[in-house]
């Protein structure tokens, strides 16, 4: 076999995710009234972009075979805290974001640690310190409120140059300084390598501890990124428990449909980007359809379950039916 | 955590503690600590009457972890939690609105809709070998889209019949609440289905390895889907008896339950990855969370000091005696 086609199977999901975005989206700015103009497409990366963030964030979780259900908490808790600190002049502002960044870096910290070292199990400590999390966004925003540097918000939720939307740009930079760096380094390699199999990783020696809190860790900054965007969006904070809990699930979504496996080892954010982005454009096909907006938790939900059914597929492969028991 | 001394303390106890599982004699230890620290605070937290109205807020947790613990013995998890509970309740006072034969046949049709989320969740994770906490949280996805269409946004006007308020808030034997008297029934019968029954050995044969009792000639993604169909009846269960303790149902009810009801199981004992567990664990697990939950209001904690305490003490329970072996 060819290089390429290694390259292809391994992105075959990713690539699959892209397809489904660019089709879904063509469909939505050829309904949409206004068509494709720079101004449809800057607020419909505006919306998706939020989800990235956070998608990115769950799959850097899930390619350890783990799952981290309080990264939709992370994001609100970080809403909340930046409607306080990323205010005032240029330079407050910039302590402002750093220290919101550092929060989710240490939220991502606290979860890897309680998982990796305290060995619990992810679904229930992260379910524990999501509650943890959503506490304290409440104690920060008992009502929904606060401010944030304008300046900054307007430049990057606006355009640059006129055309691409800034928010775009700044995944971009997202993928290129935390995503790129970390898939190819030591720790990355190792966080695969534990999703794929933790014992033969532990055996050739893959530093998986240490890759696999590395994950953790980076998915609460992705998140607290998430939550700035939020923030930079709405200008206020907003503790708000069903919005945390969608987050979370549909960062899920997102993650399966961009082909990131669910048991690890598999996958990469770039698909989960495009997961988020096309499960964006599906949930807002419906308002140029004019359909009524409260079909659209139905609509989303029953995406979500074929979505995730597809993954059954693969049980048509099967030669042996012992592999249906993992 | 050693094993020698356990013994060594466990030896001079009477057989009975002996053969108790450390988890469920932790757990226990706990809810005296948790009466003890809120008999400091209030003189009234030991009274009877007190304790009593306790034991009926626990016993609607306690129905909807029956059915979670089922599940996570499986080494499932069923996030359907929170829609289903909300489902049962809605659909049951929804039913109610059809005549004399709604009225009488409104809890069965609750349960029923419940069951009908469980048997989804059950093909999903049985048949097409979707990992349960994805296909859960999906179909808890679904059964909120049906409901927010089915009200139209708003809580359904239809109020919780006279049979649902009886169940949840009456006295059929005098000083017993109804509600108690159902938990018992519900947690006897899983006791008997779990120790008794081959359908509750193949449960906790599937938890320990389902590749093994698949080879011992046990249809496994029957006994799973069964499992998963009656935990969604027992969650609606759940919503019904809250939305007769409310006297209506409301659209968010349930979501107050999803990490209750895992935190019971867990904190009872029962292993997270399935196969190890025992019903008095989850009791202990119910009483502990609701005791938990209000010492906190009693002391009058805002929602979110109850949320931060909420999630520390989970975890730090956990890191206790929930912890997985280590590996190699």
């Amino acid at each position: 076999m060819k290089d390429w086609r290694y390259w292809l199977a391994e992105q075959r999901g990713t690539l699959l995710a892209f397809g489904i975005f660019i089709v879904m989206f063509a469909i939505y700015t050829s309904n949409h009234p206004a068509g494709f103009t720079a101004n449809v497409v800057q607020t419909a990366s505006n919306k998706g972009v939020l989800l990235a963030f956070v998608a990115m964030a769950q799959t850097l979780v899930v390619i350890t075979a783990g799952i981290d259900l309080s990264i939709g908490m992370i994001f609100l808790l970080t809403n909340c805290l930046a409607s306080w600190l990323v205010v005032g002049t240029p330079m407050q502002t910039t302590l402002g974001v750093i220290a919101v960044l550092a929060v989710g870096l240490l939220c991502g910290a606290i979860n890897g640690a309680i998982v990796i070292y305290g060995r619990l199990q992810p679904i229930v400590a992260t379910i524990a310190t999501g509650a943890v999390y959503y506490g304290i966004g409440l104690l920060l925003r008992p009502f929904p409120g606060g401010s944030v540097n304008e300046d900054l918000a307007d430049a990057l939720t606006s355009r640059v140059f006129g055309v691409v939307p800034a928010s775009l740009v700044v995944l971009l930079a997202v993928v290129l300084v935390i995503w790129v760096p970390f898939s190819r380094s030591v720790l990355g390699r190792a966080a695969y390598a534990a999703g794929s199999s933790e014992t033969a990783a532990y055996m050739s020696g893959v530093p998986i501890r240490r890759g696999k809190f590395a994950a953790y860790t980076l998915a609460g900054l992705l998140a607290a990124i998430g939550g700035l965007f939020l923030t930079f969006f709405t200008y206020t904070g907003e503790a708000a428990y069903a919005s945390g809990n969608a987050y979370t699930l549909f960062s899920i979504a997102a993650v399966v449909l961009g082909g990131v496996s669910l048991f690890g080892g598999k996958g990469s954010a770039i698909g989960a980007i495009f997961g988020a982005l096309a499960f964006r454009t599906i949930g807002d096909l419906l308002f140029v359809f004019d359909f009524d907006p409260l079909w659209q938790p139905l609509f989303q939900g029953v995406i979500l379950l074929v979505a995730v059914s597809l993954g059954a597929f693969a049980l048509f492969r099967v030669r042996n039916r012992l592999e249906w028991f993992l | 955590m050693s094993e020698t001394t356990l013994g060594g303390i466990a030896g001079r106890m009477p057989r009975f503690i002996r053969r108790a599982d450390p988890a469920v004699l932790t757990a226990f230890a706990c809810i005296v600590l948790l009466l003890f620290l809120g008999s400091l605070y209030s003189r009234s937290f030991l009274s009877p009457e007190y304790l009593l109205q306790q034991l009926k807020v626990a016993s609607f947790l306690g129905v909807i972890a029956t059915g979670m613990m089922l599940v996570i013995l499986l080494g499932q998890i069923d996030l359907s939690v929170p829609w289903s509970v909300a489902a049962g309740a809605m659909m049951a006072c929804a039913a109610a609105a059809y005549g004399p034969v709604g009225v009488a046949l409104a809890i069965p049709f609750g349960i029923l809709c419940g069951m009908l989320i469980g048997v989804v969740n059950g093909i999903g994770v049985a048949y097409l070998r979707i990992p349960s906490m994805i296909i859960t949280l999906a179909t808890n996805a679904v059964a909120q889209g049906l409901m927010v269409v089915y009200t139209g946004g708003f809580s359904p006007q239809d109020s919780a019949t006279g049979a649902m308020r009886y169940l949840a808030t009456g006295f059929g034997i005098p000083g017993v609440p109804n509600a108690v008297i159902i938990w018992a029934l519900i947690g006897a019968a899983m006791v008997f289905v779990l120790t008794r029954t081959s359908f509750g050995r193949t449960v906790y044969g599937i938890g320990n390895r389902e590749r093994a009792a698949y080879l011992s000639g046990i249809d496994t993604r029957r006994v799973v889907m069964i499992a998963f169909a009656v935990s969604g009846g027992l969650s609606a269960f759940g919503g019904v008896l809250l939305a007769g303790y409310a006297s209506k149902a409301a659209q968010s009810m349930g979501d107050a339950y999803l990490l209750p009801s895992i935190a019971a199981v867990v904190l009872g004992g029962t292993s997270i990855l399935g196969g190890r567990g025992s019903y008095l664990g989850t009791v202990a697990g119910v009483i502990l969370i609701t005791l938990l939950q209000s010492i906190l209001s009693v002391m009058q904690m805002p929602e979110a000091g109850r949320q931060i305490i909420y999630g520390v003490v989970i975890v730090a329970m956990l890191l206790l005696y929930g912890r997985a072996p280590a590996s190699r």
